[in-house]
This record gives C-alpha cells, structure tokens and sequence, in this order.
C-alpha cells in the first residue's frame, strides 16, 4: 500500500489540507461545510466563544475535529500570548494560529510582533501557526522560534482576490522546511488549486466559503480542488513549452570533441 | 441674562492635544457642495474598490438618491464580505441622567423638568445581572454629563461590575481627559463612543447653550484622547437632523477616517442616529432626514469604510432596522431601555427620548436568525 500523504503539524498528521474557517456564516451551517470540506482542522476566534451563553461557536462544530483557536483581536505580542493561553485554559488544545493586527483597515498582520509571540509560545509547548506577510527573513525567523507551519496570506483577509503575493509565497515555498499554508485572500477553488500545485502545504479559507451562494456546496469544491492541486504537485508538473517551436538550429550544435 | 461663552474656547480642565483633525474636518466640510455633485461622480464612487473622501461626499449626495438601490446593493455585498453575516447584539444601560448642559433637543438637559436619578452600585450590579441573564456579553454603559452626580470614580466602579457580568464594556458618557479614559480602560471598559451631534460649530452653539458640553473641540478631540489613553475603538455619530445632515454625515465618517489614519490599529464605528421626540417636547423631529436619507447615509458610511461598524439604532423601527442590518449596519442593540436602570425593574428615572422599537433580547435575536444572518453576543475578548 503507498504511503499516505499526510500534513504534519507539531507532530500531528492529517489526510486533509483544507483548514476551514467559521467565522463569516451561520453557526448551523458548520457542521455540514465541515463535513464537505472533509477538513480536520477548523479555525476559531476566541473572542466568538460565549461559554454557557448562546451563539456559542464551540457548540456547533463537530466532535473530533482538531480546533485551531486564532488571537484576532491581538495588537500585540502580549495580547497574542494571553489569548493563547486563555484559549489552552478553555479547553481548545495546543494549537493556535498567532494573529497580531494593529491595521484595523486591511487587517494586515504585524511581522514583528508575530515573531515575538511564536517565541514565546512555542516555549510554552504550544503548536503555534502564525499568520504573516510574505517576507522571506521573518519566515525563517519564525520557523527558528519554533513555529509549526507559516500562514503566509495570498491578499488581504476577506478580499477574495487570490494570489497576489504568489512569487513572494513560492520563495517561502521553497526556501523553507515547514509547511506553507496560504491563510487569506484565497478566493476560488481555482486559486487553491494553483497554490497547492506550487507546492503549498494546505490551504486556510473563510470568506470564499461563507460567502458562497451555498456554503456547503462551496465547502465541497474547495475540498476537490485541494485535492487536485496537491495531487498535481506530486505528480510533478510538466514543463510549460515557451513560445515559439524548439530551434531547428540547436544553440548547441557547434559541439564535436566526442 | 449672561452672555454665552465661547464654545471654541477650552476650559481650563480640559486637556488640549497636539492635533489638527478639527481643522481637516472643517475645512472639508466648508468645501462640501453636495447640491454640486453629479451622478456620475456617483457611478464612479460605486466602481471604486477604496473609496476616497470625495467618493464619500457624492455618495451622500441628492444626486445618489436615483442610485440607492445601486448603492444598496453594493453595500450589501461589502458588509458580507467584510463581516459575513455576522451580526453583533448589544444593550445600553443608562446608568444616571443627572446633567449639567443644556442642549436643547435632548431629554436630559438641566431645564428640562424630568426625573432625575441615578443608579447606585447595589442596583447596578441588580441591572447587569438582569441583562447578563437575556443572555447578552456586550454591554454599553450612558450616563447624562454631571461631574458631581456621575464622576470618574462612579463610572469606574460601574465599569468594573459589568466586566464581572460582560465580556465587552462600551461607555457612552461626558468626554474626559486622556488620563480619564487610561483610568477607565483600566477599569475594564474598551470602547468609547462619542457623539458630535453636528459638526458646524456654529450651529452647535446655539444647540449647547450652557454647560461643559458647550465646548466644541474638546468634545471633537475625545475619540483620539480615547485612544491615547488606551482604549481598543471609538465611536463616532452626527445626530442627523440638527443641521445639514449631508455635511454632517461627511464630517461624522471623515472624523472616523482621519482617526483610523492616525492611529491604524483603532478600531471604529458610526452610529447613524436621527433626532426623536423628547419628554415636554413632541415637536423635535429629523426634518428632512426621512429613512430614505437615513438609508443612503449607512450605505455611504458602509461603502467609504468597509471595516467600521455600523450601529442601528433603537430610534427607527423594526422594519427599517431589520432591513439595515441586511444592507449594512453590523450591530444591532435589543432589549433597549433608555430611562434609569428599567431591566431589572420599572425605571426610577426619566428617558433621554422615545425609542421605536421596543423588541426583547430573544425577538431581535430570533429576527437575525429569520434572515439567515448570524447573532453574535461576544465578538472581543478583554485580556
């Protein structure tokens, strides 16, 4: 029997590259787009958790599937750290997907403060997965702090525009060790395709799925496109042919010490 | 009878900050024609992905009103986009209506011969628990402007009670000072919300005849001492109907948009507030700002600054608040009592004005869910 091709985090290994976000559509809508995503990963905010109250999103997403709790909300360093520790408390496991945003327009992430915070709670035993800008240098730093993966984003969260960070991602890619998962931007199944087929580790969305017409539906097109994408990548894609015929005159030909 | 003082002039409590957001707010509103703006000015604000200030300005416009169904379809699909069809719930609690000013529209000024009380910590702690119980986690905390009857200390101590009952604590009271709002931020509260009522100072003079209240730019600058002194977001309004509401709207989302500049990290929200009846005066009304004008400035709020949250007010009725929160407002209050205290028992003071829709906890909540929206009570967590 092949082996299986598993995503691995901190450890952990996982059949599915389709991490689900469920911040942006109706809580009775979780499970049936967890199920069609067949994701085993699923991102929420902490701040959503209403412990004992209603509306409270712990409460609708389905048992066994491992909870990636986010510190959205977080400014700082610090403000990460308590939030993931609260989240640890409250019973939501190890995992945690560092945010730290002092953009309130774009929601774009602080680099710097990230890096702190992947430091401190990778110490702490946590499997940190930190949300960050493309940028090659605080990558590696954060993968020497002990991160588990790097989130880079594709285009600002919620935008649906895709890859617009795509040659800075594909160095990520291939410079480093730890998986690479595009976390936001990522707006169609097309665009989660082509990201795995450069040879991303998974795929995070939230927007593109709550957004849909019919989420579920959406969830199972992502799903299929993961797939495809990563199947592709491991096939190992052929080369793309540039323009114009191969010379009938080779640039070569002038060799003749046999 | 005394002559005024001048509502330009700081007091000398009142802490002055280095800034010139006054000055770029009045200007752009002294340059604001909207009668001149035309509709393709409009078309054009409605293509745009990043709306600029003169965007801004046309959508509020008359030249918009033949394209609020365009506006309102674009609206809808950026506030799904940004927030998904999350909806934030929250209730006010009015904790005293004592108040030193006299603002001629408003139920509580100090000629106006109502009710006074105010709620002491016992009873406080009896209204928090009573709402907490609706189920709530976001409470929003009012008090009239009495340094005596309702100080720093009062609204502190307030403050820490509801943080042992809700995980987010507005405050809508009197502006203070940057250490005011840093002593606050400790006591739990992390939201502020400030509203100009209109942003021609002249016009506001002959509103805010007397009292601390009186003094435009230091109520102007309360959101950035807001900030400076810690808090997570500011709230900003114009109460439509005092003035030009078209120049007020533009100042009210230009104020948010130059303090977002200023300070990235804050976040902001609009409240888009028409004038109601008061207590011994049914004639106060919102003029020309009838819910089609109303409609067309949350549109423009929503579509000049996707991010910020979009309160609707308990001022309009079911039907429009309903449909707003569909087209764009993000937050929605229930379960509203706007006299003192009322959730636990009757009311033992006054209310600041009539509201129209008198919906329970449960009844907006069951009504988010009946348009396939999402209700969320916790959307921040105080660490």
């Amino acid at each position: 029997m092949p082996q299986q091709d598993c995503l691995v985090l901190g450890g952990h290994s996982f059949t599915s590259r389709f991490i689900l976000g469920s911040g942006k559509y109706s809580l009775d809508l979780i499970e049936a787009a967890v199920a069609k995503a067949g994701a085993q990963i699923i991102t929420l905010a902490l701040r959503r958790i209403n412990q004992d109250g209603q509306a409270n999103i712990l409460d609708y997403i389905p048992k066994g599937v491992t909870l990636l709790p986010n510190t959205s909300g977080a400014r700082t360093a610090a403000e990460a750290v308590r939030i993931a520790r609260l989240a640890r408390e409250m019973g939501c496991g190890d995992f945690v997907k560092i945010e730290v945003i002092r953009d309130s327009k774009y929601l774009l992430p602080d680099n710097a403060e990230t890096l702190k915070a992947t430091e401190i709670l990778a110490k702490e035993g946590f499997i940190v997965l930190p949300y960050m800008y493309p940028d090659l240098t605080a990558a590696r730093d954060m993968a020497q702090a002990g991160a588990a993966a790097i989130m880079p984003l594709g285009a600002p969260i919620g935008s649906n525009k895709g890859l617009s960070t795509k040659d800075f991602i594909k160095i990520l890619i291939d410079e480093l060790d730890l998986p690479v998962i595009i976390d936001a931007g990522i707006g169609r199944p097309s665009q989660a395709c082509e990201a795995m087929e450069m040879g991303a580790a998974g795929i995070m969305a939230n927007t593109a799925i709550a957004t849909a017409g019919d989420i579920p539906a959406m969830a199972t097109a992502f799903r299929q496109a993961i797939e495809a994408g990563r199947t592709a990548c491991l096939a190992g894609l052929g080369p793309i042919q540039a323009t114009g015929a191969a010379a009938s005159s080779p640039l070569t030909g002038f060799l003749r010490d046999e | 009878m005394a002559p005024k003082s001048d509502h330009m002039t700081y007091r000398p409590d009142m802490e002055i900050i280095a800034s010139t957001m006054l000055d770029q707010v009045l200007q752009a509103r002294n340059a604001y024609h909207p009668e001149a703006c035309t509709a393709d000015q409009v078309r054009r604000a409605l293509q745009k992905n990043h709306l600029r200030p003169e965007d801004f300005a046309a959508l509020l416009a008359p030249a918009a009103a033949p394209l609020l169904e365009a506006m309102a379809h674009r609206s809808r699909q950026v506030t799904r986009r940004q927030f998904g069809n999350a909806i934030q719930i929250f209730t006010p609690l009015y904790l005293a209506n004592h108040c030193e000013n006299h603002c001629i529209y408003c139920g509580f000024n100090s000629h106006n011969p109502i009710q006074r009380a105010r709620l002491d910590p016992g009873e406080i702690e009896a209204e928090l628990q009573a709402i907490a119980a609706t189920g709530l986690r976001e409470i929003l905390l009012l008090t009239g402007e009495s340094r005596a009857m309702s100080d720093l200390d009062y609204i502190g101590q307030a403050c820490r009670i509801a943080r042992r009952h809700f995980k987010v604590v507005g405050l809508e009271v009197y502006p203070v000072n940057v250490a005011g709002y840093a002593h606050l931020h400790e006591c739990g509260a992390d939201y502020v919300t400030v509203f100009q009522e209109t942003y021609n100072p002249d016009r506001y003079a002959t509103l805010h005849l007397a009292g601390p209240k009186r003094v435009f730019p230091y109520r102007f600058y309360a959101q950035e001492r807001a900030i400076l002194g810690g808090m997570r977001g500011v709230g900003f309004a114009a109460l439509l109907g005092l003035d030009d509401f078209r120049k007020d709207a533009f100042s009210a989302g230009l104020h948010a948009y130059l303090l977002q500049r200023k300070y990235p990290h804050a976040e902001i929200a609009l409240s888009c507030p028409r004038l109601r009846p008061i207590i011994n005066n049914d004639q106060i009304n919102p003029k020309d700002v009838h819910e089609a004008q109303l409609l067309q400035c949350i549109l423009a709020y929503r579509l000049f600054l996707p991010f910020a949250n979009i309160t609707i007010s308990t001022r309009e009725g079911e039907l429009f608040r309903d449909n707003a929160i569909k087209l764009g407002a993000s937050k929605i209050s229930a379960g509203v009592s706007v006299g003192i205290g009322g959730h636990q028992e009757k009311a033992k003071g006054d209310e600041q004005f009539e509201i129209a829709d008198g919906r329970s906890v449960q009844e907006v909540y069951d009504a988010i869910l009946g348009q396939d929206l999402q209700p969320v009570m916790s959307d921040h967590v105080y660490v």
